[in-house]
């Protein structure tokens, strides 16, 4: 056997049998290093003829390249068995919890509010507010409730304490009075609705002080009872997400409309569920009809010109049939449970495309 | 209002169903509430005839009868004494309720003192249909066996409840029901108007009107010799079924025309009377001794009635006790006056009074049946009760409107979207009860003096619209809006969505809790002033209008966590209100937290006021308003901890919000454990976005060159705010530095009492070149002596 290829054998096998990266570091530089046996090799070449050196150059250096990569290949493999090694010790328990992080929820009345917002946004209508304390007149009279009228005992008014000699403010019974406050500021066309809080002295297992209510209004040329109808039971569909619904209109009284209507659903009773559109049964769910000319006229609107419709709705109620919840007490407790159960995830945004619940 | 189907029907001739009648009341626009037919409760009970009747062996009260029923001939032991053979008796078979006993019989056969009995006969009391005294019902031999209880008893008439709503007072009569029916085509409507009574002398009692806006007419009549005792079984029958408990002829005929004919009268025990009976108003320091036994003060504003002896009741309210009907009255003056609406309605209110008549005076009496009234009454009292009449005497004159309705035809179309064909309007508004004169296009219509509810046009709309039937109104969608698609929110409203969702994101409940609060515990959060107290709360500590969210959600949060919650994060967006204008109403976002230090494994960590400060700086940051934009300052409201919470302003005078703990007085006196951390954002004080003319985002900036950061500590006096370092090294270089973030606040070892150490890292962002040695050397002095300049801090050596 020559030397080189004895050279070549030893090398490959103390490579090969280096323990650890550091041993085969050593056993590199014995030889690839400066003063290493293939190095050695190499510098032999100098000293031959030409001839000599065509022939065992080409041999040497595959020789010294054949170590080199076995260096390269045995450095991979103790790499490798190294990370292993470190990565052996560094388990973790991955069935230990996080640190807690509180997660939170919408409160049904609200999120109701912006679905009622989103269908009627889709159909043209803008967004109007008025205040909770309201004047006896933006509240009654100007919605055609004489004074001493008994549709104003039927309101169980909130009175204000009176300033000395002045009329005592009220809490607004109803959102209506954002109908006088809207034609009083703006021309016709109009198509608002106005969501809020509103308040009634009565409390007992359906009935809360405060309680919340959308009113809807449309002043417009040619908007008749047929539009009211048609904007109603659209209005339904959309809001408990079904394609169709059987409803009708039954005449009512209130002070400021003329003709009213009251508008009932079918609906059915499984268990506990109440599903809405079909069914043996009619459930009341607002009250609407033209607006009345004395109404108009008390804004400044001349009915001849303009007519329209408005309507009312209450949205607690509205909430608790299309999402189940048995009683309207809990609703102003603040109770961390119910909202846990009934409330919504933060980022569901009601969107008439995207899909209200 | 109630009335059974068969007194409707002495109004209504129809044919129609039950189901028939309460769709046609649901067309008109008559809600019904109820419907009961007592003889539901009845159905088990039938007709059976007594074949035999013999002594019980062993008992001497009881009698074993043989019965023919519906089921055959049974065995039935009976203990009434009336119990004998040949009657005509109801039969009860085995297993079978008795209403009126709350029991049901067993389903087999019992045995009585060893004699087995197969049902049982009943009392009318047994079944809730009367008071028999002498035992069993023992009915009229003609009624065939197996006949319904309910039929022979005369109980099969369902009693339908409704609502009257306020514009219809015509409808607290049976007769106005009637007419608004056949209107809608349940039937024909039977007019049966009051037949004239011709009286045989004078009325001698005089009647004086002194106040004709408070009471503009007043007929009456005597009727001399009556025998007052009990009505006849059909009127008792009828008011019995509505609700009315029958009390004597005489006050049971004002009863019964009243709901029959909206028609409120009263009979006086003429023999009480001293002088004329006038109608005035009150006078200071009378008092009115009433029917109900209560006696009550009479004020100036109230109409009374009075005689020489003084009131003698309050017209339109209630009659007086001095001179009311009694068992003994022989001689009965009949009043059927008119009342002013709304004097009766305050003076009922004034009085607490709540009367039958009261009812139907403040909604609206027809003024027109004051004779017709009285014509009734003296009918039924010389029929049932004999006697003579006199003739009718009537004061004053009944109001009366003069002018018609101007009425257009094409506002049906115009308001209803309704074809109707103007023969058929014709047809409706005269079933009604209107005249019509025909002038073409528009038509004048006299308004029948029953209605109040009749001003115009639109009005006769409805009317045409209902009976007509809402069924056939159109449905059509909505037009899309003139002038294309709006943004439809308020600027508020988009604010509280992205507030709400960005607290829920972070770990917030959302809440929705009263805008009233106690009165007291408003005055803690700066709050309370009179005008913003409700005067008839509907509980003492529901009485103020809130002027913060904050008292409501520490009480919730206290209510949570005695049941178990802990570390509750509570928010509401809703109003609070600084006043009583229609522009002192807030819209605020607050949230609170009662902090608990969480166990971990990781190690504990507790919300605190940084925490709140964060939550409120993430609610600015998802509404555009960067946090950096404000200022902090002291707290403006009573109710934070005075250190441990601060205000938030855009300039001196705006403050936008506040963060922190709650002052533990406060907490105290709210009854919650502290410490709370909390902040309240008032989003009407949030500048308004600019509206932008484009959408186009201006281009990117982006800094190529890498950040270089350099550490500070400063040592300042202990009162130095870390914000004023902030401030101030910010404001040494503002184009090269990007940044300042405190990262250690240090006392102790080291540092001298009374002083602190703030260290911060400065972020210097270079442009166009890259920063040399010197350059950021000098920007280091620049930020040391800034700081020293504005704090007295010095370098930390």
């Amino acid at each position: 056997m020559s030397d080189t290829s004895l050279i070549e054998t030893e090398a490959l096998a103390a490579i090969n049998g280096a323990a650890d990266l550091a041993a085969l570091d050593a056993v590199r530089v014995a030889e690839l290093g400066k003063k290493g046996r293939v190095s050695g090799l190499m510098k032999t070449l100098g000293g031959m003829s030409p001839e000599e050196r065509q022939e065992m150059g080409p041999k040497l250096n595959a020789l010294k390249n054949r170590v080199a990569d076995a260096v390269e290949a045995r450095k991979a493999v103790l790499e490798d068995a190294a990370l292993e090694a470190q990565l052996a010790t560094e388990t973790l328990d991955m069935t230990l919890t996080p640190k807690p992080e509180p997660v939170g929820a919408l409160h049904p009345v609200m999120q109701v509010f912006e679905e009622v917002a989103a269908i009627f946004g889709d159909m043209g209508f803008a967004v109007a507010e008025g205040p909770d304390i309201e004047d006896d007149w933006h509240n009654f009279t100007a919605l055609n409730f004489p004074e001493g009228h008994p549709a104003r005992e039927t309101h169980d008014t909130f009175f204000m304490d009176a300033p000395q000699g002045g009329a005592p403010k009220v809490l607004r019974t109803h959102t209506s009075p954002v109908q006088i406050r809207t034609m009083t500021d703006q021309k016709p066309p109009i198509r608002i609705i106005a969501p809020g809080r509103v308040y009634r002295n009565d409390w007992d297992a359906t009935h809360t002080p405060m309680f919340h209510q959308v009113e809807g209004l449309v002043i417009e040329k040619g908007i008749h009872m047929g539009h009211l109808k048609g904007c109603l039971i659209d209005f339904v569909k959309a809001f408990f997400e079904v394609d169709e619904v059987e409803a009708r209109f039954r005449p009512h009284f209130f002070p400021f409309t003329e003709p009213s209507a009251e508008m009932d659903v079918k609906y059915t009773k499984k268990g506990e569920t109440i599903e809405i559109g079909a069914g043996d049964r009619w459930m009341e769910i607002l009250g609407s009809g033209m607006v009345h000319p004395n109404v108009l006229r008390n804004c400044g609107i001349d009915p001849d010109e303009y007519q329209g419709f408005a309507f009312g709705m209450g949205i607690d109620r509205l909430a608790m049939l299309k999402y189940g919840m048995p009683d309207l007490r809990p609703y102003f407790e603040a109770d961390a449970a119910w909202t846990r159960h009934y409330g919504f995830k933060p980022w569901l945004t009601p969107s008439v495309s995207g899909g209200l619940s | 209002m109630k009335f059974p189907l068969s007194w409707l029907k002495d109004y209504l001739a129809t044919t129609a169903s039950l189901d028939d009648i309460l769709g046609y009341m649901l067309k008109a626009g008559l809600e019904v509430e109820e419907v009961e037919n007592p003889a539901e409760d009845l159905k088990a009970f039938t007709i059976c005839k007594v074949k035999d009747a013999q002594p019980h062996p062993d008992a001497d009260k009881l009698r074993v009868c043989t019965v023919d029923t519906v089921d055959g001939e049974k065995q039935i032991v009976c203990g009434a004494p009336n119990a004998r053979a040949g009657m005509t008796a109801i039969y009860a078979p085995l297993g079978s309720y008795i209403p009126g006993l709350d029991f049901s019989l067993d389903k087999k056969p019992r045995k009585i003192r060893g004699v087995e009995s197969h049902g049982m006969m009943c009392s009318t009391k047994e079944l809730n249909a009367g008071e028999d005294h002498d035992g069993i019902a023992d009915l009229d031999a003609s009624i065939a066996l197996g006949t319904p209880a309910a039929d022979a008893l005369g109980l099969d008439d369902p009693v339908i409840d409704f609502e009257v709503t306020p514009n219809r007072p015509d409808w607290l009569g049976v007769k106005g029901i009637a007419r608004d029916l056949a209107a809608a085509g349940a039937g024909g409507f039977i007019d049966d108007p009051a037949r004239k009574v011709s009286g045989s002398f004078d009325c001698p009692i005089d009647i004086e009107l002194d106040n004709p806006e408070a009471c503009p007419v007043f007929a009456g009549a005597l009727v001399r010799g009556v025998k007052n005792g009990p009505s006849p079984d059909w009127m008792q029958a009828r008011l019995n079924a509505v609700g009315i408990t029958p009390k004597s002829l005489l006050v049971d005929i004002t009863n019964y025309i009243s709901i029959d004919r909206a028609r409120p009268l009263h009979a006086y025990d003429a023999s009480k009377l001293t002088g004329a009976v006038r109608a005035r108003l009150g006078r200071k320091g009378e008092a009115c001794e009433a029917l109900d036994g209560k006696t009550y003060p009479v004020t100036t504003d109230m109409c009374v009635i009075a005689d020489e002896s003084g009131v003698i009741g309050l017209g339109g309210v209630m009659g007086g006790e001095t001179t009311a009907v009694s068992d003994e009255t022989t001689d009965v003056f009949i009043e059927s006056a008119w009342f002013d609406p709304l004097r009766t309605a305050r003076t009922g209110r004034t009085t607490g009074i709540i009367s039958d008549a009261r009812y139907r005076f403040e909604r609206g009496v027809d003024p027109q049946s004051c004779v017709e009234g009285v014509q009734l009454a003296v009918r039924l009292i010389t029929e049932y009760g004999g006697g003579t009449a006199s003739k009718i005497k009537v004061a004053g004159e009944a109001p009366r409107r003069e002018t018609p309705i101007e009425f257009f035809k094409r506002d049906v179309a115009r308001l209803t979207g309704l074809d109707v064909k103007p023969a058929n309007m014709k047809k409706t508004i005269k079933a009604l009860g209107f005249a019509i004169e025909d002038t073409g296009e528009t038509w004048l219509l006299k308004v029948p003096s029953w209605r109040f509810d009749m001003e115009q046009s639109a009005d006769i709309v409805e009317e045409i619209a209902r009976l007509e039937g809402y069924d056939a109104l159109p449905t059509l969608s909505l037009p899309t809006p003139q002038g294309g698609k709006r943004v439809v929110t308020t600027p508020i409203q988009d604010r509280i969505r992205t507030a709400r969702r960005t607290l829920a994101s972070r770990g917030f409940l959302e809440t929705v809790t009263w805008s009233f609060m106690p009165k007291a515990q408003a005055a803690l959060f700066g709050g309370g002033e009179d005008v913003l107290t409700v005067a008839n709360p509907v509980a003492s500590e529901l009485n103020q209008m809130r002027p913060s969210i904050l008292g409501n959600l520490a009480s919730a949060v206290q209510r949570g966590s005695d049941h178990g919650e802990r570390g509750l994060r509570l928010f509401e967006a809703g109003p609070i209100y600084l006043g009583d204008g229609p522009k002192d109403q807030r819209s605020v976002v607050a949230a609170l937290v009662r902090p608990q230090k969480t166990r971990h494994w990781q190690g504990a960590d507790a919300y605190d006021v940084y925490a709140a400060k964060a939550d409120l700086n993430a609610v600015l940051e998802a509404l555009g308003q960067p946090p950096a934009r404000f200022q902090i300052g002291e707290p403006r409201q009573p109710h934070w901890h005075p250190g441990q919470a601060a205000s938030l302003k855009l300039g001196p005078k705006v403050t936008v919000a506040h963060f922190g703990a709650l002052h533990p007085r406060v907490l105290k006196a709210l009854d919650v454990e502290g410490p709370i951390f909390a902040f309240e954002l008032n989003l009407n004080a949030l500048p308004q976005m600019k509206a932008k003319t484009t959408k186009t985002k201006p281009v990117l900036d982006k800094a190529d060159l890498t950040p270089i950061r350099r550490d500070f500590a400063f040592v300042v006096k202990d009162d130095v705010a870390a914000g004023a370092i902030i401030k101030a090294a910010t404001g040494a270089d503002k184009a090269l530095i990007a940044g300042v973030d405190v990262f250690d606040v240090y006392q102790g070892q080291g540092i001298e009492p009374g002083q602190k150490s703030i260290a911060v890292e400065v972020t210097l962002q270079p442009r166009g070149e890259n920063l040399k040695d010197q350059d950021i050397e000098a920007i280091s002095q620049k930020i040391i002596a800034a700081v020293a300049k504005s704090t007295g801090g010095v370098l930390r050596g």
